[in-house]
C-alpha cells in the first residue's frame, strides 16, 4: 500500500520543496537589503515575460533535458554517471569533426552526423569507466568524476594545438560553415510571419530533446534493454540469477548515458556557437544531476525541472544584469533549489506522508 | 478444538498462585489500513516456557515487537509481574527485564562474544573494567545453563548455533526474566536444536519465563507448557500444550484442515536428466566450497539435499543455475540430458541454463527469484524475458505478460489476485508461489528448488510440495535443497547429504531417520556406531571453530 497518493508524491512533494528554496531564497535577498518581490518579478519577466526570454529560457532547458537524461538512464541501473560533463565537452569534440570536415550539403543532414559523432564521442568518454567499473570494479563516481578534469585537459590540448586555426589567439575552432548551422526557433516562426525570440540561441535542437524523452521513456519501460537495466538496477544477484550479464548491462548503459550527454553539444556546439570553445559545457554535466534528482529520474519529471532550472539561469542573468542583488546569489538560490528538492526530499516527504495516512486513517473511522 | 472453545487470555487453569510474567490486555496495533493486531489478550505465568504460532503475516512479530519496544500499540496494557507498564523503547524492555533473541542475529561480527556481550551495556567511559565483569558472569552464566562460548572468539568465526547463544547470552547479561525467541531453529541442526531446547528447559527451571515464536509445530509440541495461536493478527486459542495435537494447532493456524503429511506415490526413476562428476568450486576467498561432488539425478525422481545451511548447498544450486559467485574456481564435470554443460565462459550463464531446461527456484527468493519493486506481472517473465512469447522485437510484449500473469496467479492461488502490486507488497507465501508458478509451468527437465518453503505459511507449503510432486510424476527432475529435514524426508525419494562441501551420503527417506540424518549433517559418516542420543553436540559449520568440543575432523571423514 503506498503511503500517498501518486500526485502527492510527485508533484505536491517538489513544489513544496520548490516554494521552502524560494522563501529562503527570499530571506537570503532580504538580508543582503533588496526586495525579494522585485527580484522574483525581474526573474520571471526575464525568462517568461517575453519571446526573448523564452527563447533563453527553451536554450538552457534543452541542455539540462540531455545531460538529466544522461544521468536518469544511468541512475535506472544503479549507476550514478556524474562525468555528464565531461562527456558532453567530449560531445562538442565531435560535433566540431563532423562539421569541420565533412562538407554537409544541408543542415538536416549535417545535423543527423553531427548527433552520430556527438553520441559517439559522448559514449566512448562514458565506455573508459564503464569498463573500469564493469570488469574491475573502480567505482563509477570516483571514475567518472576524474574523467571530467581528464576531458577539460584533453579538449584544452586540442583546441590550442590542433583545432586552433593559424594566427588565432584563442583556444576555439574556426566557425563552422554555414551548411551546418541549425535553424533557430525564431526562425520557425519568422516563416509564418511571427516575430518570436529573435537573436536566441533556442534551436531545433530543443525538439531533438523532447524526442530523446520519448525515446528514453520507451527503452527503459517498453524494451527488453530497459527491463534488464531496471532489473540489474534493483538487484545485481538478481540479475544474475536471471541470466543477465551484468557487464554488458552496466557498459551498455553507460554507453547510452554518455551518448545523451554527449548529444548536449548539438545545442550548445552547433547550435548556438558554430564553433568549439574552450569550456563550452558550462556546468551543464552537473546541473543535470539535480535535473534527475527532481525529476525523479523520469522523462516527464526530467523536462520539467530542465525547465525549472532553464528558468532559474535565465532569470538569473537577467537579475545580475538590472538589480545589485550579486550573480553569485544566483548560485545560492540554485544551491537552494538542489538541496530541497535533492537532498532534503524526505524533510518534507515524510510530514507528507504522515498527514496522508493520518487523514486515510481519520475517514475510515 | 471448535471456535467456541476459543478463549480469551492465557489457559484458565494456570495455577492462580504464580503471578503472571506477562499480562496483554486488549492490544491493539494498526499499520494504515492492515490491523495487524487486534484486541490480542496473553497471559503468560511465570516460569513456562510459552508458544506463539501463528502463519507468516498473522501479527507475531508485530506483538512481541510491541512487547520489544519497537511499536507503540494503538490500544491496550501490558502488565508485567501484574505492574501495568509503558514500553517506550528498547530499553525500557530491557529494564523490564526482557531479552529479546532475533531471527536474524543483532550482533557486530567483527567484534568478539564479550564485546558485543557489553555493548550498550557498559559500565562506564572505560571498556576494561566491564570487559572483566562480563567475564566473570559468562563463565557463571556459561556454567549454569549449558551456555558455553568462547569470550575471545569474534562472532565471524562461530557458527550459527554458537551466535545464537551469544544473543541469549546478551540477554541474560542484562537481567532478562523473560526471553523472547523469533523462529530460534531455523539456522539449527537437530542436535543444535535438542541443545538450545536443553538450555530452555534450564533456563525454565531456574524460573525464567520464555516466549517461543515458531511456525514448527515439532518444536511447540516438544517444549511448550502452553501455546496461543495467532491468526489474521487475532489470538484465536491459548490452549495447553499437552492437551492439543499438531493436527489440531494446524488447522486452528490455517483456518482449515491441512495435509501435513505429503501425499505421493512411489517414484518411477527413468534415465539420467543431471550427471555431476567430481564438481568441485573453490571460492574468491580460496576456500573450497564444493570438494569434488557427484550424483546423478534421474527423471521422475526428487533428490533432495540435506545439511545445515553454509555447507555448500547453496554453491551448488548456484553453479547448476549458472551463477556461481564472482571469482569462483570451477572444475569438473556437468552433464543435462547426456550433453556437457558449460561451467565456465560465456556458456556457463544462467540464460543459456534455463535454455537447456534447468529451471531454479532460488534460496533468495527477496533477492534473486525476484525483482521486489517491479509489479508481479514484471516478474512472471523474469529471466524468461527474452523468450518469444514474452517480446515483439526488441520490446516486451506487455500484453502477452501480463496474461500469462493473471492465468498464473488464478492458478497458483496468488493473494491478493492483483499483477499490478509489487512483488514486496505480498505475503512471502504468495512471492513464493509467483516465482514456483514461473519455475514451474515452463516444464523444465530440471528443478532446481532451493529452501522452497523458508518463510511460506502451512497453507501454502502444501500446495508447493503438492506443484514439486506433480512436476516428478510428469517425469521430470527435481534437485531439492532444504535445511527441514521434514520438507527434506516427506518430499525426497533419495537423500544426500552435504556437509563441508562434501556428500557424506545417500539414504533411503523411507527407512532412515532424522536422527541419522543429523549425524551425517554433522560430519559423521559412521551413523551406525554413534547413537543420535548420546549426540554431536554442538555441531558446527567449521569443524575447526571449536577444536575442544567433539566433532568430526578432517580426518574422520572419508
Amino acid at each position: 500500500m503506498d503511503k500517498m497518493p501518486k500526485w502527492a508524491d510527485v508533484i505536491l512533494t517538489p513544489l513544496i520543496s520548490l516554494f521552502l528554496a524560494f522563501a529562503i531564497s527570499a530571506l537570503v535577498i532580504l538580508a543582503i537589503g533588496e526586495s525579494p518581490w522585485e527580484a522574483l518579478k525581474t526573474m520571471v519577466t526575464g525568462a517568461m515575460g517575453s519571446s526573448y526570454g523564452w527563447g533563453f529560457t527553451l536554450y538552457y532547458t534543452t541542455n539540462f533535458i540531455f545531460t538529466g537524461l544522461a544521468v536518469s538512464v544511468a541512475y535506472h541501473a544503479s549507476l550514478f554517471n556524474i562525468g555528464g560533463e565531461g562527456q558532453a565537452g567530449l560531445g562538442g569534440l565531435g560535433v566540431a569533426m563532423v562539421c569541420l570536415f565533412i562538407p554537409w550539403p544541408h543542415w538536416t543532414l549535417a545535423l543527423l552526423g553531427a548527433m552520430v559523432g556527438a553520441a559517439a564521442f559522448g559514449a566512448a568518454w562514458a565506455y573508459v569507466p564503464a569498463i573500469l567499473q564493469a570488469k574491475r570494479g573502480s567505482h563509477i563516481v570516483i571514475t567518472t568524476i576524474m574523467f571530467n578534469f581528464i576531458a577539460a585537459a584533453l579538449m584544452n590540448w586540442v583546441l590550442v594545438s590542433w583545432l586552433r586555426p593559424v594566427g588565432s589567439m584563442d583556444p576555439a575552432s574556426a566557425n563552422f560553415p554555414a551548411s551546418t548551422h541549425l535553424p533557430k526557433i525564431s526562425d520557425f516562426f519568422a516563416a509564418f510571419g511571427i516575430e518570436w525570440g529573435q537573436h536566441t540561441p533556442a534551436n531545433v535542437t530543443f525538439l531533438i530533446a523532447l524526442l530523446a524523452c520519448v525515446a528514453v521513456w520507451a527503452l527503459i519501460w517498453r524494451t527488453k534493454l530497459g527491463y534488464e537495466i531496471r532489473a540489474f538496477g534493483r538487484s545485481e544477484s538478481a540479475a544474475r540469477y536471471a541470466g543477465i550479464s551484468p557487464v554488458r548491462i552496466t557498459v551498455i548503459t553507460m554507453l547510452i548515458s554518455g551518448g545523451l550527454a554527449g548529444l548536449m553539444a548539438i545545442n550548445n556546439v552547433m547550435g548556438e556557437a558554430e564553433r568549439l570553445i574552450l569550456n563550452n559545457v558550462e556546468g551543464a554535466g552537473f546541473i543535470g544531476i539535480a535535473v534527475a534528482l527532481m525529476g525523479r529520474n523520469h522523462p516527464v519529471g526530467v523536462l520539467l525541472a530542465a525547465l525549472l532550472f532553464g528558468f532559474l539561469y535565465q532569470g538569473g542573468g537577467e537579475l545580475a544584469l538590472w538589480t545589485s542583488i550579486p550573480r553569485e546569489l544566483i548560485i545560492v538560490i540554485q544551491a537552494l533549489v538542489i538541496l530541497f528538492t535533492g537532498a532534503l526530499d524526505n524533510m518534507v516527504r515524510m510530514p507528507l506522508e504522515r498527514f496522508f495516512t493520518a487523514r486515510r486513517l481519520g475517514k475510515r473511522a | 478444538m471448535s471456535a467456541d472453545k476459543t478463549q480469551q487470555g492465557g489457559p484458565d487453569s494456570a495455577p492462580q498462585s504464580v503471578p503472571s510474567a506477562i499480562q496483554l490486555v486488549g492490544i491493539s496495533k494498526a499499520f494504515g489500513p492492515v490491523q495487524a493486531n487486534k484486541d490480542i489478550n496473553l497471559t503468560v505465568p511465570k516460569g513456562t516456557i510459552h508458544g506463539i504460532i501463528g502463519e507468516n503475516g498473522a501479527g507475531k512479530s508485530t506483538l512481541m515487537s510491541i512487547l520489544y519496544g519497537f511499536y507503540k500499540p494503538d490500544s491496550g496494557e501490558i502488565r508485567i509481574n501484574g505492574t501495568p507498564i509503558q514500553i517506550t523503547d528498547s530499553m525500557a524492555a530491557i529494564r523490564a527485564g526482557i531479552g529479546m533473541v532475533f531471527q536474524h542475529f543483532k550482533l557486530v561480527r567483527n567484534f568478539t562474544v564479550l564485546e558485543n556481550i557489553i555493548l550498550g551495556a557498559e559500565d562506564g567511559p572505560m571498556l576494561r573494567p566491564s570487559l572483566a565483569r562480563a567475564r566473570t558472569r559468562l563463565r557463571e552464566l556459561a556454567e549454569e545453563y549449558e551456555l558455553q562460548v568462547d569470550p575471545d572468539e569474534t562472532i565471524d568465526e562461530l557458527s550459527v548455533g554458537h551466535q545464537q547463544r551469544v544473543e541469549i547470552l546478551k540477554a541474560l547479561y542484562r537481567q532478562a526474566d523473560i526471553l523472547i525467541l523469533d523462529e530460534p531453529t531455523g539456522v539449527l541442526t537437530p542436535a543444535e536444536a535438542d541443545h538450545l531446547f536443553r538450555i530452555l528447559n534450564g533456563l525454565r527451571d531456574e524460573g525464567k519465563t520464555i516466549i517461543l515464536i515458531t511456525h514448527k509445530l515439532r518444536e511447540i509440541m516438544e517444549i511448550t507448557d502452553n501455546v496461543s495461536v495467532m491468526r489474521r493478527g487475532e489470538m484465536v486459542a491459548s490452549v495447553k500444550t499437552a492437551e492439543t495435537t499438531p493436527e489440531e494447532l494446524a488447522e486452528l493456524m490455517v483456518g482449515r484442515k491441512v495435509l501435513l503429511e505429503v501425499d505421493k506415490t512411489p517414484a518411477q526413476p527413468g534415465k539420467p536428466i543431471l550427471e555431476v562428476r567430481e564438481l568441485r568450486m573453490i571460492d574468491a576467498d580460496k576456500v573450497e566450497r564444493i570438494r569434488s561432488v557427484s550424483f546423478d539425478i534421474r527423471a521422475g525422481e526428487v533428490v533432495g539435499i540435506a545439511g545445515v545451511s553454509g555447507n555448500g548447498q547453496t554453491q551448488l544450486l548456484e553453479i547448476l543455475g549458472g551463477f556461481p559467485e564472482k571469482g569462483a574456481k570451477i572444475s569438473g564435470e556437468v552433464l543435462m540430458n547426456g550433453q556437457p554443460l558449460d561451467l565456465t565462459g560465456r556458456k556457463s550463464d544462467a540464460a543459456t541454463r534455463r535454455q537447456r531446461g534447468i529451471g531454479h527456484v532460488p534460496e533468495d527468493r527477496q533477492d534473486e527469484g525476484l525483482i521486489m519493486d517491479f509489479a508481479a506481472w514484471e516478474n512472471v517473465s523474469f529471466g524468461y524475458h527474452n523468450a518469444p512469447e514474452y517480446s515483439k522485437g526488441i520490446f516486451i510484449d506487455r500484453a502477452a505478460i501480463r496474461a500469462d500473469a493473471e492465468g498464473k496467479i488464478q492458478r497458483f492461488d496468488v493473494r491478493p489476485p492483483n499483477p499490478d502490486l509489487a512483488a514486496r507488497n505480498f505475503s512471502g507465501g504468495n512471492q513464493q508461489k509467483i516465482v514456483v508458478a514461473r519455475e514451474v509451468e515452463r516444464n523444465p527437465d530440471l528443478l532446481l528448488i532451493g529452501q522452497p518453503t523458508r518463510g511460506v505459511d502451512i497453507g501454502a507449503i502444501e500446495f508447493i510440495h503438492k506443484r514439486i510432486v506433480e512436476l516428478r510424476d510428469a517425469g521430470k527432475a527435481v534437485l531439492l535443497v532444504s535445511v527441514e529435514l521434514d520438507e527434506i524426508m516427506s518430499l525426497s525419494d533419495r537423500v544426500l547429504v552435504m556437509f563441508d562441501g562434501m556428500i557424506m551420503g545417500e539414504r533411503d527417506p523411507e527407512t532412515t531417520t532424522a536422527g541419522e540424518l543429523g549425524l551425517l549433517m554433522a560430519g559423521v559418516t559412521d551413523t551406525e556406531n554413534t547413537s543420535p542420543a548420546e549426540g554431536i553436540t554442538p555441531a558446527h559449520n567449521h569443524p575447526a571453530d571449536h577444536p575442544d568440543e567433539p566433532t568430526a575432523t578432517p580426518e574422520d571423514r572419508v
